[in-house]
């Protein structure tokens, strides 16, 4: 099983828990399995395209999947996941 | 005051109330803080801003605070000074230093954004604060704390520069040190802010934080005789810091304090971690993390927050962005330091090699008014130039043994 750390945004999906368990053999595959356990949870983590959005991290045993293969990036038995959103501050308003 | 609207989601526009929120629950975007532009502009003026605090705080109407309990009440009003030595060094008719080497109560332009972040915690009844910081963040936070009788918790990574480590532990706070990099202090920051009830500056409550770095525009514009420079040269570590300076100076052409905005913004990293100049000079819109390695610690962060706002203000802008490798960024420090005797961090080292840069590739040209933003003092990071800057000459205490040491021109100083 994988274990998924699920941030507060995402809480009201997972029934208010901040920790699931998976079973899945790629981040992608991660996203497909918690999706079904959790409906509306892909809408979330991944724009009209599939691609992730720009502003969801997701880090596999720590590390950030970007440094790692990606959404590609495979998952094994006892591995931890983060999904954690980037902290941006913003930018110029337009009155 | 009193001014604040909402949050906004900067990418699905969703709106949430002002509390200790800073993510759109929908789409993950930042939260920002929404403001009633039309009702400041009746309200503030040139002359009242003047006649306001000696600090960030004159210019409270535009930022997303209620009020009037200000917290950190002597931030900001740094001076912007006039860099003649500079200047005619670098071939620049008109440069300015905004130097935030000095600012109060701990030498770095966090207190401006501190002083925000506290005050609006306290406003929205926290009683423990805290930070992921890579120094200076934390000093600041630690200091004000300590002054406003609340809990602390700072979480700094594990290679920090001592002094920066001594100035959190002298007001006694919480003091966490992750072994790791800022990125991964950060992240567990992120979950860990999940968890309590407290007010992380710049996780929770950074939708207001930020907001304080844009009293750097403010002031500048202001002391400039209420014009905006033609160049700023800002450094990068999230990116937040540009980003909000060129909000700030258009937020005040939209609440009629001057008439135009004629800035271009400019960027500064250090090679050893540069994810956004890097991304600015290949064309890209979104930048790649990059695991840290330089001596600008100030500056070292690999996964930007703010990396894709910083890369859309400086497009915007028509500016540029460059980086300079970890020698120049001593050089730089040396160079300010023994033209305009101020004693700048290793990120204002990575600014004034930046600024060099840009003025040798003509970036910036000779009549262009020119501000560098200087944001942390030189006491901090001593180690990055302790072995770059000579030694005393020793000597007996006797007249002879100094006449002998000053006719063979060693008169002090170290190298020079």
């Amino acid at each position: 099983m994988i274990k998924v750390r699920i941030p507060t945004p995402l809480r009201p999906l997972t029934k208010g828990q901040g920790e699931v368990e998976t079973k899945a053999e790629s981040v992608l595959d991660m996203i497909e399995a918690l999706n079904t356990a959790h409906p509306g949870i892909k809408d979330r983590l991944c724009d009209d395209t599939g691609e992730l959005r720009r502003f969801v991290n997701i880090y596999v045993n720590e590390e950030d999947i970007r440094f790692l293969k990606g959404k590609e990036t495979s998952l094994k038995d006892g591995d931890e996941v983060s999904i954690v959103p980037a902290i941006a501050g913003g930018t110029p308003c337009r009155a | 005051m009193a001014t604040m609207k909402a949050l906004v989601c900067r990418e699905c526009g969703k709106e949430y109330p002002t509390k200790a929120i800073h993510v759109c629950e929908m789409c993950f975007g930042p939260l920002e803080v929404k403001y009633s532009y039309e009702e400041i502009k009746k309200n503030i003026s040139r002359k009242k801003i003047q006649d306001g605090p000696h600090s960030i705080w004159r210019y409270a109407d535009l930022l997303p605070v209620e009020g009037p309990n200000f917290l950190g009440p002597h931030a900001g009003m740094t001076p912007l000074v006039r860099a003649k030595n500079l200047g005619a060094h670098l071939g620049l008719d008109e440069l300015y230093i905004k130097n935030d080497t000095v600012n109060h109560p701990t030498l770095s332009f966090k207190d401006r954004v501190v002083a925000v972040a506290i005050t609006r915690a306290r406003e929205l009844g926290f009683e423990t604060i805290a930070c992921a910081s890579t120094g200076n963040l934390a000093n600041s936070v630690a200091a004000h704390a300590a002054a406003a009788g609340m809990r602390c918790y700072v979480f700094i990574p594990g290679d920090l520069e001592a002094a920066k480590v001594l100035g959190n532990l002298i007001y006694k706070p919480n003091v966490i040190e992750i072994e790791g990099n800022y990125d991964d202090v950060n992240r567990l920051c992120s979950e860990i802010a999940g968890e309590h009830g407290w007010a992380f500056v710049n996780i929770n409550i950074r939708p207001y934080y930020a907001e304080g770095s844009k009293t750097l525009a403010f002031e500048t514009v202001e002391q400039l005789g209420w014009r905006t420079p033609d160049q700023a040269v800002i450094p990068m570590a999230s990116g937040s810091l540009l980003t909000k300076i060129w909000k700030g100076l258009h937020e005040m052409k939209y609440v009629g304090l001057i008439d135009e905005v004629r800035t271009k913004i400019n960027g500064a990293q250090a090679e050893g971690c540069s994810p956004i100049s890097t991304a600015f000079k290949a064309g890209r819109d979104f930048f790649k993390p990059v695991k840290p390695k330089t001596i600008a610690k100030s500056l070292a962060i690999g996964n930007p927050a703010d990396g894709y706002y910083a890369l859309k203000a400086t497009a915007e802008s028509k500016g540029s962005m460059d980086m300079v490798s970890d020698d120049e960024v001593v050089e730089g420090i040396k160079l300010l330091a023994q033209t305009e005797g101020i004693f700048a961090e290793t990120a204002g080292g990575v600014t004034i090699g930046v600024l060099q840069k840009l003025v040798k590739n003509g970036t910036i040209k000779k009549g262009d008014l020119t501000v560098a933003y200087i944001t942390g003092n030189g006491l901090k990071t001593q180690e990055a130039v302790i072995d770059a800057v000579g030694r005393p000459v020793r000597i007996q205490p006797s007249l002879v043994a100094f006449e002998k040491t000053f006719k063979m021109g060693k008169n002090g100083g170290g190298d020079s």
